[in-house]
């Protein structure tokens, strides 16, 4: 069994950076900010491989570095350093100058044009933000910001994005009568649906989840889990489930990665990590929320 | 089928001074296909911690695990990757555990039929049908078919708990205690539902602290101290 992507060696810095950087940060420095220099490594090494069908999590503490490992995937912000890979059964069709003869995973998508990547992210990549203000123009209609992301994706008949914004909403548990008002209008709980439903309309292979349920009621939380867990299984997802809730990830994850001032401090199956914790913070983490 | 070689567990508590504790130590049997391996020991001597090392619930400390996988031949469950325990636990590995780790919101009929769907390849009304058999052998009332297993008294959901580890058929079946919070009649039925999954093949190892039950069910027995 092949990873759908390889993610090797990753690396986030803020500022100038220095020779120094890589030594003074870190777990055991216990921070991200390099006193010589004074940059942020906010991501830092990083390297895992996520498989199809899986829900992979990332837990640790704030500013560990969760999201800027969503972004940088996603392609928003630039590593510094290190490569990601696509396997050939990602069905890159239309970018077939990314794999080289006979080779079964692309050159490292991270030196890629900013238009290969956006070909890539609306090929095959979805996300959804803790906040939705982030992942939703809050002032056009709820269909409407489906259909935008459906002509990033080449979508141009204006009846079959309606019909596909449609669907994609009644799935998400959105009235369908509702789709014309804008997401300001809705709940937060609604407001997280309504981007799951854009984040999955273009049919993607991979889709970050930030925290989707982190500030929500607990009743709404439960919703938005059981609507997650469900697509995955219909969607044949691959997902990237960041959250600092462990019961969000026991729910949802079969792997998890836990992270720590930039650094991926363990990884292992779900239950091991909870049960048999083996890195002093994890242990922490786990004793702190169970 | 499996076997073990010199198995040793130690938890160290880094927030709690780098205490050590010796969970299990030196652990070595064999189980062949279609065996029953029983786990006795007094409480605390290590058998839960075998079977969470088996099922990779927690890492060997040292000690092989050697098992004959159906999907990838020759293995040691200590040290295998991640993905690939997860793959042989979806496909072979069932494990059954002293309580019902629940899974909010789906009912009971769902926590039984959906290991069948998605790993026996049938349809859902034989998954359906299959998993109600099984209920129903386990006397739960039907009204409780549909309801959540979160509310179901501590004997129900152990019932629950048994019907989703053996509903699929796994090769390999590790049980920890399934039958200690069920009464007379429920053990009966339990170790009926096992012997017959025997017949079909499964090999398991378990944990029951009758001792009498033990060596009724078991073809061998483990002494963990
Ligand atoms: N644009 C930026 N400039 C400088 N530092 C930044 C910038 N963006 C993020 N950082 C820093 O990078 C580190 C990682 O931030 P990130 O948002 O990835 O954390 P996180 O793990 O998602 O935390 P949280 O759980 O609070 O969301 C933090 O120290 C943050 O302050
Ligand atoms: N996750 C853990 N962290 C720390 N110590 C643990 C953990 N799991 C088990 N132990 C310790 O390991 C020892 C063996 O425990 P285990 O649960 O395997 O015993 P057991 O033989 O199954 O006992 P019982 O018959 O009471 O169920 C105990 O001292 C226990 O406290
Ligand atoms: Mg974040
Ligand atoms: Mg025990
Ligand atoms: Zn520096």
């Amino acid at each position: 069994m092949e990873p759908l992507i390889r993610i090797r060696n990753l690396s986030k810095r803020f500022g100038q950076g220095c020779s120094r950087c890589r030594d003074a940060t870190g777990q055991e420095q216990d921070t991200n900010l390099c006193p010589h220099c004074g940059s942020v490594m906010a991501c830092n090494d990083v390297s895992f491989d996520l498989f199809r069908n899986e829900a992979l999590g990332v837990v640790g503490e704030s500013g560990s570095g969760k999201s800027t490992l969503v972004r940088l995937l996603h392609f928003e912000w630039e590593a510094s350093e290190g490569a990601v890979e696509m396997h050939r059964s990602a069905g890159l069709e239309n970018l077939p100058e990314i794999f080289a003869t006979g080779s079964d995973y692309s050159f490292n998508l991270l030196g890629l044009s900013h238009f290969q990547k956006r070909q890539l992210r609306n090929a095959l990549m979805g996300i959804v933000y803790q906040n939705p203000h982030l992942g939703l123009r809050m002032q056009i209609s709820s269909g409407g910001n489906i259909a935008e992301r459906l002509l990033g994706a080449g979508w141009r008949h204006i009846g079959k994005m309606r019909r596909r914004s449609a669907e994609l909403l009644e799935r998400t548990e959105i009235p369908v009568e509702r789709m014309d008002e804008p997401p300001c209008n809705f709940s937060g709980g609604m407001q997280q649906r309504v981007q799951i439903a854009k984040a999955l309309s273009n049919n993607p292979l991979i889709l970050f989840l930030d925290e989707v349920t982190t500030g929500l009621d607990l009743s709404v939380q439960a919703r938005v889990l059981d609507l997650i867990r469900n697509l995955r299984s219909e969607f044949n997802l691959s997902m990237l489930v960041v959250s600092h809730d462990l019961g969000v990830i026991n729910l949802l994850c079969q792997r998890t990665m836990v992270m720590k001032s930039g650094h991926v401090v363990e990884s292992g199956l779900t239950d091991q990590i909870l049960q048999d914790p083996q890195h002093r913070y994890t242990q922490l983490l786990v004793a702190s929320q169970l | 089928m499996i076997t073990v070689d010199k198995l040793s567990k130690t938890f160290t508590l880094h927030i709690l001074n780098e205490k050590r504790i010796a969970a299990c130590s030196d652990i070595s049997f064999s189980v062949p296909p279609g065996g029953f391996l029983g786990l006795s020991g007094p409480s605390g001597a290590g058998k839960s911690t075998v079977l969470k090392c088996l099922y990779r619930t927690y890492l060997s400390t040292s000690g092989a695990i050697h098992y004959n996988s159906a999907a990838y031949g020759r293995v040691d469950l200590a040290t295998l990757p991640d993905r690939a325990v997860i793959d042989i636990r979806d496909r072979e590995m069932g494990y059954v555990s002293q309580f019902l780790k629940v899974i909010p919101r789906v009912s009971a009929l769902d926590v039984i039929m959906e290991p069948i769907l998605a790993r026996n390849g049938v349809s859902r009304d034989a998954a359906r049908e299959r998993a109600i058999g099984l209920l129903e052998r386990l006397r739960i009332p039907s009204h409780l078919f549909d309801a959540y297993p979160a509310t179901f008294s501590g004997g129900e959901q152990q019932r629950i708990n048994i019907a989703r580890a053996v509903g699929w058929k796994p090769r390999l079946l590790l049980l920890d205690e399934p039958t200690a919070s069920l009464d007379r009649d429920s053990v009966g039925v339990v170790l009926e539902i096992l012997k017959e999954l025997r017949e079909e093949g499964t090999t398991m190892i378990g944990i029951f602290h009758d001792t009498a039950l033990l060596a009724s069910v078991t073809d061998s027995v483990y002494h963990v101290c």
